[in-house]
């Protein structure tokens, strides 16, 4: 438990909220970027292509800052009444479900957090993914369309494994910004230090948004030590993914060079 | 067997067929029809808050917002003392993380392109280049700010310089290496000394490059909020001191944003809208450049 009066401090709520919103994020994001990057790599009509590869690279480029505002301003809002209040409704009584969607439907929490990180992640994987895709021979691609197989059967059984080893470095590489991803998720989880239960709609609080609430007015000695540890375990975690997306996407690279 | 027979066995066989095309028919259009809304999904949330942030930041701008200091709640007043500290990190930031990014590049590109140091630089680099940016906000406090006792632009500036870094060093390297070999053979040819080839030959070569780099760089941290919490601080005033806390649009805005105060809202949309448009303007500076460079 995490009580800056008490000056106790365990970082297990900490850690579970930056886990929590990241795999949320990831479930949300892994398959819209394939769909994305599927569209842009084999059924965009060619000028169509370099607007839509902007504009979702754009949606990179914004700061994290507008997603947080937007996100606790307007998007909150729009999930409590159009997504939370409804699911409630229907899950309440439904067991394990309905555990999950529990706690007050604000908007902010666990789920807002995770969606947001979703839309943030989704330039990085779809990018990663359409340049993966882009570098699958057109021998290779060409060969299936000539046994007759269609569009999708081509990307699942002959792009999508070619180019397996970088598809999964996107998606680490996404999964290493939505672990360090500060401000957006600082103004949308809600900030709170307790664990009550696993709904998705409760406030939380993650190690970004810890660091980025606490650290400047934490007094020196425990508080702040504990934060600073916060951020090495932060840290860590990211690093590990970020080497693995690393490695995989050099071993893509590397049996590109020799296939070719 | 008959024909009889045998014409029956083919049209079962070629109405199997026929079914098992159409179910993978239908399969493709399926997952076509998805892939197709996941793009449209993706173009959504970017419109959308777009559409947001110009609506929500046109009512807030007014000549006050560039011209006054951050108010106290519910009174008028503006954004310009942020304007002014964004501004100045920011500019600090380029200038002490440019030319370290560049000469790193050219290290990589052009003296060791193979070696240990390399590779183990390139590493680290990328991942410095996807660090969480508040770790290097938490590096910088312990660093500089616990030393000096004192928020400051400076180690706001400081922070910000070192995400600059690694995202100059990648795009020198990668622009260096697309310079063809030819070119600089010819001037070694002509029995120039490597520096001159590299400041007269390569690096001129991979300007639009690496000058998108450098803009992509400043991009990317006039929108950053985290390394600054605590680091620069916050300022209520006009400051060009930078061993003072300074304030910065998007630590003001984080400060305005959360707060219950209707006129605060109001100014942190029009500081979200200001840094929007600025950052998105610069990416498509950025890519506009190096299009005419192919």
């Amino acid at each position: 438990m995490w009580d800056p009066v008490k000056d106790e401090y365990g970082g297990l709520v900490m850690i579970y909220g930056t886990l929590a919103t990241s795999i949320i994020a990831l479930v949300i994001a892994v398959p819209v970027s394939f769909g994305i990057a599927l569209f842009l790599t084999e059924l965009s009509p060619s000028w169509l292509k370099r607007p839509l590869g902007t504009a979702i690279e754009l949606l990179a480029a914004v700061p994290s800052i507008v997603y947080g505002m937007w996100g606790l301003l307007v998007f909150g809002p729009i999930l409590s009444t159009w997504v939370q209040q409804p699911l409630q409704k229907l899950l309440s009584d439904v067991p394990y479900l309905g555990a999950l969607v529990s706690g007050p439907p604000v908007g902010i929490g666990i789920l807002s957090a995770g969606i947001i990180l979703a839309i943030m992640i989704i330039p990085f994987i779809a990018s990663v993914m359409r340049d993966v895709f882009e570098v699958t021979p057109p021998l290779l691609k060409e060969s299936a369309y000539g046994l007759g197989s269609t569009t999708w059967e081509v990307v699942s059984k002959v792009v999508l494994p070619y180019t397996k080893a970088g598809v999964i470095g996107g998606i680490m590489l996404g999964l290493g910004r939505a672990l360090g991803e500060t401000m957006a998720v600082t103004f949308v989880i809600g900030n709170m230090n307790q664990l009550n239960s696993l709904s998705v709609f409760e406030a939380a609080n993650s190690i970004t948004s810890a660091l980025a609430n606490e650290f400047a007015e934490a007094g020196a000695g425990l508080h702040q030590a504990a934060l600073m540890y916060l951020g090495l375990v932060l840290f860590f975690i990211t690093f590990v993914v970020l080497s693995l997306s690393k490695m995989l996407l050099a071993k893509m690279k590397k049996s590109e060079g020799t296939k070719s | 067997m008959s024909t009889a027979q045998n014409l029956l066995v083919a049209k079962a066989l070629a109405e199997t067929r026929q079914a098992k095309f159409a179910a993978r028919n239908r399969v493709n259009k399926i997952a076509l029809t998805l892939s197709l809304a996941a793009m449209a999904f993706g173009v959504f949330w970017l419109i959308w808050i777009l559409w947001e942030t110009l609506r929500q930041g046109v009512g807030g701008l007014a000549i006050a917002t560039f011209t006054q200091m951050t108010p106290p709640p519910n009174e008028a007043g503006g954004i310009a003392n942020a304007i002014f500290g964004s501004f100045v990190m920011v500019m600090l930031a380029t200038f002490v993380g440019t030319p370290i990014g560049i000469m790193a590049g050219i290290y990589l590109a052009e003296y060791n392109p193979k070696g240990l140091l390399s590779s183990v630089t390139r590493f680290v680099n990328d991942i410095l280049l996807s660090a969480p940016s508040i770790v290097i906000g938490l590096f910088v406090y312990a660093v500089v700010v616990a030393y000096f006792k004192t928020f400051s632009g400076l180690a706001g500036a400081i922070a910000l310089a070192l995400i600059v870094i690694p995202v100059v060093i990648r795009t020198t390297e990668n622009m260096l290496q697309l310079v063809p070999p030819g070119l600089r053979e010819a001037a070694y040819a002509l029995g120039t000394p490597k520096w001159r080839v590299i400041t007269n030959i390569t690096l001129r070569a991979a300007r639009a490059g690496v000058v998108t780099g450098v803009l992509l760089a400043v991009a990317r941290i006039a929108g950053e909020t985290a390394p600054l919490l605590f680091t620069a601080l916050n300022n209520q005033f006009w400051t060009a001191d930078v061993s003072q806390p300074m304030a910065s649009l998007p630590v003001t805005i984080f400060k305005f944003a959360m707060s219950p105060y209707e006129n605060w809202q109001q100014l942190a949309w029009a500081g979200v809208f200001l840094i929007t448009i600025a950052v998105l303007a610069l990416n498509i500076l950025a890519r506009v450049l190096t299009r005419n460079k192919h």
